[in-house]
């Protein structure tokens, strides 16, 4: 008879994160950062289609790096849990606290208890009427919450860009120069002595928690607005939604 | 996952459960009869209604829409009654159920009113998580299924009959829907009209309304069937100048949806008494 080979607690936790730590650090890097009149969320990402920052709820967003599969199922539990909690009480009852403790629950049994861990780091973000009022929580594969304050670097070299959007950020940027110095961080080599790389507007995914929306916060930078603003020509503090969508309703939104 | 997990007040005091990583649906009406139906008002028990007591409750009265060159506008008066007596002079009736698109409501006023606020959320869960607008007629649709879980309800009298319009992005015109208590659903051309004053409302629009409007002419249009059916319907109210009390007036076009404002209505109001003034040459009755 075979006896199962003993691993220890430590070892075996260890070798968890280690797996989940592997898969994050494949992926491209998502940075968050505060600006004037917002949040603003930026990575490198081809596609149209598969997003990595997402609405949740008015004044919510949800920004995630590692297994597409894994972040969008956390990300459709999260908006249904949040219109359930907005539909059962009042839309202001939703916070980014509750989603980030809902999430946090999640992935820590995930973590504890399932085969593999979940290969995703989030970050959750609910804009407020002013810059302190904003709150970022940061939350990883094992469940740990933290609170961080300013910005947020996730994924891929996260502590290589950290060091670089550190050093650049300052309170009360504006929201072209904020995007400036995100494009900065996600163009920075990953070796020391190699050159800056210089990315295109096509390739970025880009949206900003604009304070001062009125009911939903949340908005895309596509296309022409996008281009405008990484280039530096065109000032557009309060374009379109979607580039091909007018910013309709406005402050009329209203819910019975 | 049994129903107990389930708490109704809508908190999740651990974590999400399984129901919240439930594959497939992207509709919020069918994840909430999943995880918490007693949330869906057509899933409540009523208990059953006896012909000789009439259940006190405000009902809201008529709508109007209508569709011009650049999209539609719907409006609604500020009246709800119970019985003979008028339960609000301000109740609003007329929503926006996402950015291009409007719905208007007529029955019992409480249960109208929740009926919007699922149907705003039901669009919006759609959106969020399939990252795209539904169609007009997908709208128009998930209206109809909402309406048809209402049956039970309605049968004991407690109908809600919604009129829905909306700018078709891939059309690039303004169309109106009907409905009935029954979920049935039917496209209206021009115009129509629902509510206890809607039969002198639509006798209105009949006459008033004519292809080509341009979106102030139907405002105006709007307004007019509403003054109409007020003057000849108890249950709904007219303009109230002195109060500042104006119709719900909203339009939708390809740029979306406005509210129209109460100076306008109050301009639109005013000339419509001029014209009958002037039309009945100063001789008052």
């Amino acid at each position: 008879m075979s006896m199962p080979f003993y691993v220890s607690p430590e070892q075996l936790m260890k070798d968890r994160a280690d797996y989940a730590r592997k898969g994050i650090s494949r992926g491209r890097s998502v940075v968050v950062l505060q600006y004037d009149g917002g949040v603003l969320f930026a990575t490198e990402n081809p596609s149209r289609a598969l997003h990595k920052v997402s609405e949740i709820y008015d004044r919510i967003a949800f920004a995630a790096v590692g297994k597409y599969n894994e972040f969008e199922n956390l990300r459709v539990a999260g908006v249904r849990y949040a219109d359930l909690r907005g539909y059962s009480y009042d839309r202001v009852d939703v916070t980014a606290r509750g989603l980030a403790n809902a999430y946090a629950q999640t992935l820590g049994t995930v973590f504890t208890t399932e085969s593999k861990p979940l290969e995703v780091e989030l970050v959750v973000v609910e804009v407020g009427n002013d810059p302190a009022g904003d709150q970022i929580y940061r939350l990883s594969y094992d469940g740990s919450v933290a609170d961080e304050h300013g910005w947020v670097v996730m994924g891929g070299q996260a502590e290589r860009l950290a060091s670089v959007l550190g050093d650049g950020w300052q309170p009360g940027m504006s929201l072209r120069d904020a995007l400036a110095l995100a494009v900065r961080v996600l163009g920075t080599p990953t070796e020391e002595a190699a050159q800056q790389r210089v990315l295109e507007p096509t390739g970025l995914e880009v949206a900003v928690l604009d304070r001062t929306r009125a009911r939903r916060a949340f908005r895309r930078l596509t296309g022409v607005v996008l281009e405008g603003l990484v280039s530096g020509a065109v000032g557009t503090e309060r374009g379109p939604r979607h580039d091909d969508e007018p910013d309709a309703g406005g402050g009329e939104t209203s819910t019975p | 996952m049994s129903r107990t997990d389930a708490n109704p007040s809508g908190r999740l005091p651990d974590a999400f459960t399984a129901r919240f990583f439930a594959p497939g649906t992207a509709s919020f009406v069918d994840f909430l009869a999943s995880y918490a139906p007693d949330l869906l008002p057509g899933n409540r028990p009523v208990p059953a209604a006896s012909a000789a007591t009439e259940l006190a409750a405000p009902r809201a009265t008529t709508i109007v829409a209508l569709v011009h060159d650049g999209g539609i506008v719907m409006a609604g008066d500020r009246r709800a009654t119970m019985g003979s007596m008028i339960a609000s002079r301000s109740i609003e009736k007329v929503f926006p159920a996402d950015d291009y698109s409007a719905v208007g409501i007529a029955g019992t006023a409480g249960l109208a009113v929740e009926l919007v606020r699922l149907f705003q959320l039901e669009l919006e869960h759609y959106e969020k998580i399939e990252g795209s607008l539904l169609s007009l007629d997908g709208k128009a649709n998930r209206l109809a299924t909402i309406i048809r879980g209402q049956l039970g309800l309605a049968l004991q009298g407690l109908a809600v009959v919604p009129l829905f319009g909306g700018y078709d992005l891939d059309k690039g015109a303004g169309r109106i829907f009907s409905y009935d208590v029954t979920g049935g659903r039917y496209e209206e051309h021009e115009h129509h009209a629902v509510g206890s004053g809607s039969v002198f409302a639509r006798g209105s629009l009949k006459k008033r309304w004519r292809p080509g409007l341009d979106e102030a002419g139907a405002v105006a249009v709007a307004v007019e069937a509403l003054m109409d059916a007020a003057d000849d319907d108890s249950a709904t109210g007219g303009p109230d100048a002195e109060r500042a009390i104006y119709p719900v007036v909203a339009t939708v076009g390809a740029t979306g949806y406005r509210r129209v404002p109460d100076d306008d209505l109050a301009a639109a109001t005013a000339a419509v008494l001029a014209a009958r003034r002037a039309a009945r040459g100063g001789d008052r009755r």
